[in-house]
């Protein structure tokens, strides 16, 4: 009997102090984690006006073991869904849990996102469905159909984020494209850990040690945009059935004010319980609205590149502000006039003009000074291209920014086997050929002029709550110009409003001085691309924009109007009585539908 | 009778043991039952409260015990054996069914298990026919007699499919063996023992070699050297020829079949030998022994594989390590070795287990009660539960020994040997030392029937322990 005694308290000894193997058992024997997932950061506007909060959806769960017979058509009636319906789900749940996918123990989902009102009518007669029951989640809410390019969208985080972040697991969401995605680290917050304890099924049986080790969820950070909602939604109605993008920034700060890409489409449709529905209308649509044309759309950047030559071209000492050049219009060799005017003209009114000939001219003195070789004068010219932000990506804070093209000397020189003269690469002059552009890399060329000579990346968050902003937002960038010849400049950017043939002076505002460029953008597949760059006031710029309307046309016919309308708007708050009409011809213009 | 000297006599150390085990045990029933989200004490309907009851009745029982005569348990003992008996068979017709063992009378709200009662009238039967003068093992009606007594009760408790309930009957032969029993007896039950439990782990042809290696030894230590080698001859030229035959016919022939062959053929020709020398020396007892060994071992191979059912067969298997399967019938024993190995040195503390409250200790508040203690109590609380139960035992042996009356003496025994029993199988299931058998640990499981019994059980002896002087007949 002691040694039966003694043997078994050796068993014990072994069982409870020696082997530890039997205490980890026990914790995952009984111990759940539950993950207490935080709410989303909100999203606002510059003037503090909500865009993007969170809604409550309720999902309808089931634990299969607990089911009872059930009135099915008035469980049907209630989600509104068919009978037929009803019966593929119990068939798909049967056929997961032969998988072992669920568990007839634990609750799963049944039916995903019912509507508020569903919810209530639902959870009043809940007492009649055993073994049913709602449980609320939260997703994205918009509260304007709008910015669909900016603020992205969230969704279930695939395998190859999975590996890569060890925060998220399977089930969870992030954000997906725009600032959902590049703010994620900040609008997810931090997920709590709620331990249950659970007996053999896997019931939950209250928390584990009174809740001493859980850790509340940390709700996301809220983030402030740049934009002004109000005017982004005038701009997307300006830019409704057509092709094309905006961006305006506040050139002191390199904030973007506006930013849109047409067609766009309602935020709303990629949430709830018709996302997939939406995702697929959006993915199928030739017209690719999910496309972000003012990132990823490449122009050339046409007549409103004149701007930049110009001034490269007096930095250089090719011109001086007084040097007048010939022009013989439809007739001027090698590239011919468009437009109307005097000659020969001066750089200020070659701007108000459009005058080709003048800035072949400028860019082959450019090129081919005294003394210098071409291919010399060409680097010099590309490195202050370069000093603008073209070709390369601005650092935006939203993803897939492309950098665009400028053609370098060594291209050129494979092109066309060292032997190339301004005269080869002539189109440059007037802002086509291999030249490429994003349409922010044009609204950021117009707030350098705007700042005369600086800029900052463009971004589209003011702020992060509690946070600072990064580094790259709040360091100026310098270009190679001196601003003395950017007034030279701005000067022709004034006479395009204010000039008796300027190209844009049928929009001249009565308060407020503008300054803009148009460019009539040859287009090999269609119609010519309708460009206009611009900001305002001439001093003290409050706003630097870029418009591109594809297909349109003239310069001057579209994009120079809205981007005047949308000056005005920011600026004044009003549209000029005199400029109504032109405010509804924008609106109604459309060239999408084949009806101009 | 002075009620000062009478109180001096009971042995209050063996009351001291019960009551700390009783108030043990009911600490665990009221921690295994326990529900952290509905902390209520006064719920009838909770096991904890019932067992209060039960403890309560005990008492009450206890009280009509020390107020009997010693002698109307020696004049009414087998009186009581043949109630317990006829209330057996009334269970087999009118009782009813639980968890497949149909042992329970219910009663209104009570339910009543004959066979934990039935514990104490065959101890008492038991005691009075050894104690009978002129009883002895060596006469065949007595040892009979004797072997019917435990048998009857046994055989009863089988037919209601209550296995664990039958085996304690087992234990008795312990009492046997102090009270004169041949050594042999024990000797041969524990090489049977073995040679069973081989057989279920090693194949049949292994545990056949090693009994004739092992009788050939004894032989060969006992100094019959030259007889020995004619049959080893023998037998082995006929098991090489045999297994020559299975080769060239190529039929799987059992390899046991191929050794018993050899056996068969040594033992006939020491028969033969024996018969022609007339010399008798080694045959009966040897070859006996060995035949035997041989036979059991194939019975027990023949019981495993045809007559156990396949749950049995693979707790058994589950026990000897042949299986691992935790979710399956290793279960039971592997949740209780969880709980019990999660409680650590010192134990989660009273009401913090949580293996034991959750339902994954299954049977939690009666056969695995002990993962409650092991659990919340830790190793010293289990521990001073073994050491609990070894020193009620040792007293209990100790007192025994003491009886003049062998009626009491014998009675004292019994006891012993059913408390050990179910000490011994209940906690080695529940820390994977013994196999799972479905019996409760005394005063520590619930359930009234059970308590009653061993109360009835211990305080019949302490009843009789006040007359240890006298002899009662």
């Amino acid at each position: 009997m002691i040694g039966i005694g003694i043997i078994y308290i050796s068993k014990l000894f072994v069982l409870q102090v020696y082997d530890p193997s039997y205490k980890f058992s026990a914790e995952s024997n009984t111990r759940r984690k539950v993950t207490q997932f935080p709410s989303r950061g909100l999203v606002y506007d510059r003037n503090g006006k909500l865009l993007v909060s969170n809604q409550a959806v309720y999902d309808v769960m089931v634990v299969p073991r607990e089911i009872v017979p059930f009135d099915s058509l008035d469980f049907c009636d209630l989600l509104g869904i068919s009978i037929e319906n009803l019966r593929e789900r119990f068939v798909e749940m049967r056929v997961n849990m032969g998988k072992r996918k669920i568990s007839s123990y634990k609750p799963s989902v049944f039916l995903k996102q019912l509507s508020a009102e569903q919810y209530g009518r639902f959870q009043e007669k809940l007492y009649k469905f055993k073994g049913f029951f709602v449980q609320g989640r939260s997703i994205r809410k918009y509260e304007y159909p709008i910015a669909a390019h900016v603020l992205g969208y969230v969704s279930e985080v695939g395998q190859g984020q999975l590996d890569k972040d060890a925060y998220y697991s399977k089930g969870d969401y992030a954000g997906v494209i725009g600032i959902e995605q590049t703010y994620e680290t900040y609008l997810r917050g931090e997920k709590g850990v709620k331990y249950m304890m659970v007996d053999v099924h896997g019931r939950e049986k209250g928390k584990f040690r009174h809740g001493r080790y859980d850790t509340a969820a940390i709700t996301g950070k809220n983030l402030s945009l740049s934009l002004d909602i109000e005017l982004q939604q005038y701009a997307e109605q300006l830019m409704q059935n057509k092709i094309g993008s905006i961006v305006a920034i506040e050139p002191s700060t390199g904030e973007i004010l506006t930013f849109v890409s047409a067609p766009s489409y309602d935020p709303s449709i990629l949430v709830g319980r018709k996302r997939g529905e939406g995702f697929l209308s959006l993915v199928e649509d030739t017209l690719k609205p999910m496309n972000n044309r003012a990132l990823q759309g490449t122009y050339s950047p046409g007549s409103a590149f004149k701007l930049v030559n110009a001034a490269i071209a007096l930095q250089e000492g090719a011109i001086t502000p007084h040097s007048k050049f010939e022009c013989d219009g439809t007739a001027s060799k090698p590239i011919r006039c468009t437009h109307y005017h005097r000659s020969p003209i001066e750089a200020a009114g070659a701007i108000e003009t459009s005058c080709n000939p003048f800035f072949y001219q400028a860019f082959k003195r450019t090129l081919e000074r005294p003394g210098v070789k071409t291919r010399d004068g060409y680097v010099a010219w590309y490195n202050h291209v370069r000093s603008f932000g073209f070709g390369e990506r601005l650092g935006i804070d939203l993803p897939y920014e492309i950098t665009g093209g400028v053609p370098s000397a060594e291209y050129f020189d494979k092109e066309y086997h060292g032997r190339w003269i301004a005269l080869t690469v002539r189109s440059l002059g007037i802002g086509q050929q291999e030249l490429l552009v994003t349409p922010l890399q044009m609204a950021n060329e117009a707030a350098i002029l705007a700042n005369r000579g600086t800029y900052y990346s463009p971004h589209v968050v003011k702020s992060i709550e509690g946070e600072e902003l990064p580094d790259n937002f709040i360091t100026k960038k310098e270009t190679t110009i001196d601003p003395i010849h950017l007034e030279e400049v701005i000067k022709g950017m004034s006479q395009v409003y204010t000039g008796e043939i300027g190209t844009a002076r049928y929009y001249q505002h009565d308060s407020i001085q503008m300054c803009g460029k148009t460019g009539t953008v040859e287009n090999p597949f269609g119609d010519d691309h309708s460009v206009f760059i611009a900001f305002a006031p001439k001093d003290n710029p409050k706003i630097a924009i870029s418009v591109i309307v594809e297909n349109a046309g003239y310069g001057s016919t579209w994009a120079a109007p809205m981007a005047t309308l949308l000056m005005e708007k920011y600026i004044s708050g009003e549209i000029p009585r005199r400029h109504k009409y032109y405010e509804t011809k924008m609106l109604e213009g459309d060239f999408i539908n084949g009806d101009k | 009778m002075a009620t000062n000297s009478y109180i001096k006599r009971v042995d209050w150390i063996t009351i001291g043991l019960y009551a700390l085990l009783v108030a043990f045990g009911w600490v665990s029933i009221y921690a295994a039952n326990f529900n952290p989200e509905n902390p209520v004490f006064f719920d009838t309907g909770k096991e904890y409260f019932k067992q209060l009851v039960w403890i309560g009745l005990s008492l009450f029982f206890i009280g009509i015990i020390f107020l009997t005569d010693s002698k109307f348990y020696v004049e009414f003992s087998y009186i009581f054996y043949g109630l317990t008996l006829f209330l057996l068979v009334a269970v087999l017709l009118f009782g009813k069914e639980i968890n497949g063992a149909k042992s329970w009378f219910e009663i209104g709200p009570v339910r009543f298990q004959p066979a934990e009662l039935c514990k104490v009238a065959t101890n008492l039967a038991i005691a009075r026919a050894l104690s009978r003068y002129g009883f002895s093992f060596n006469r065949f009606s007595d040892l009979l007699r004797a072997g019917a007594l435990i048998l009857l009760p046994m055989l009863l408790i089988l037919l209601q499919n209550d296995t664990g309930s039958a085996l304690v009957y087992a234990v008795f032969i312990l009492v046997f063996y102090r009270e004169g029993l041949t050594a042999y007896v024990l000797t041969f039950g524990f090489i049977a023992a073995i040679v069973v439990t081989l057989t279920l782990m090693i194949p049949n042809a292994t545990i056949i070699g090693m009994i004739i290696l092992g009788v050939v030894a004894v032989l060969y230590i006992k100094g019959y050297r030259r007889e020995l080698i004619k049959p080893l001859v023998a037998g082995a030229v006929t098991f090489g020829l045999a297994f020559a035959a299975r080769y060239l016919v190529e039929k799987q022939w059992p390899l046991e079949y191929l050794l018993m062959a050899g056996v068969f053929v040594a033992s006939v020709y020491i028969l033969v030998t024996s018969l022609v020398k007339r010399a008798f020396r080694f045959v009966p007892t040897y070859l006996l022994i060995l035949w035997s060994a041989i036979g059991l071992s194939l019975t027990a191979d023949y019981f495993f594989e045809e007559v156990l059912s396949d749950y049995q067969r693979t707790r058994i298997n589950v026990l000897l390590g042949l299986e691992s399967d935790p979710l399956g019938a290793g279960y039971n024993v592997n949740q209780s070795k969880i709980a019990i190995g999660s409680g650590g040195f010192s134990g989660k503390g009273f009401l913090q287990g949580t293996q034991t409250k959750f339902d994954f200790v299954p049977e939690q508040s009666t056969d695995f009660i002990f993962c409650t203690v092991g659990e919340e109590w830790g190793f010293l609380g289990s521990t001073l539960v073994v050491i609990l139960f070894v020193s009620l035992l040792l007293r209990l042996l100790f007192l025994a020994e003491k009886q003049h009356s062998s009626f009491s003496r014998v009675y004292g025994y019994g006891v012993a040997a059913i408390f050990f029993f179910h000490f011994a199988i209940n906690m080695g299931m529940t820390i994977g030392l013994a196999p799972v058998i479905g019996i409760p640990l005394p005063f520590f499981s619930y359930g009234g029937s059970s308590l009653w019994g061993f109360t009835l059980l211990l305080f019949v002896f302490l009843k009789l322990d006040t007359n240890r002087t006298e002899l009662i007949r």
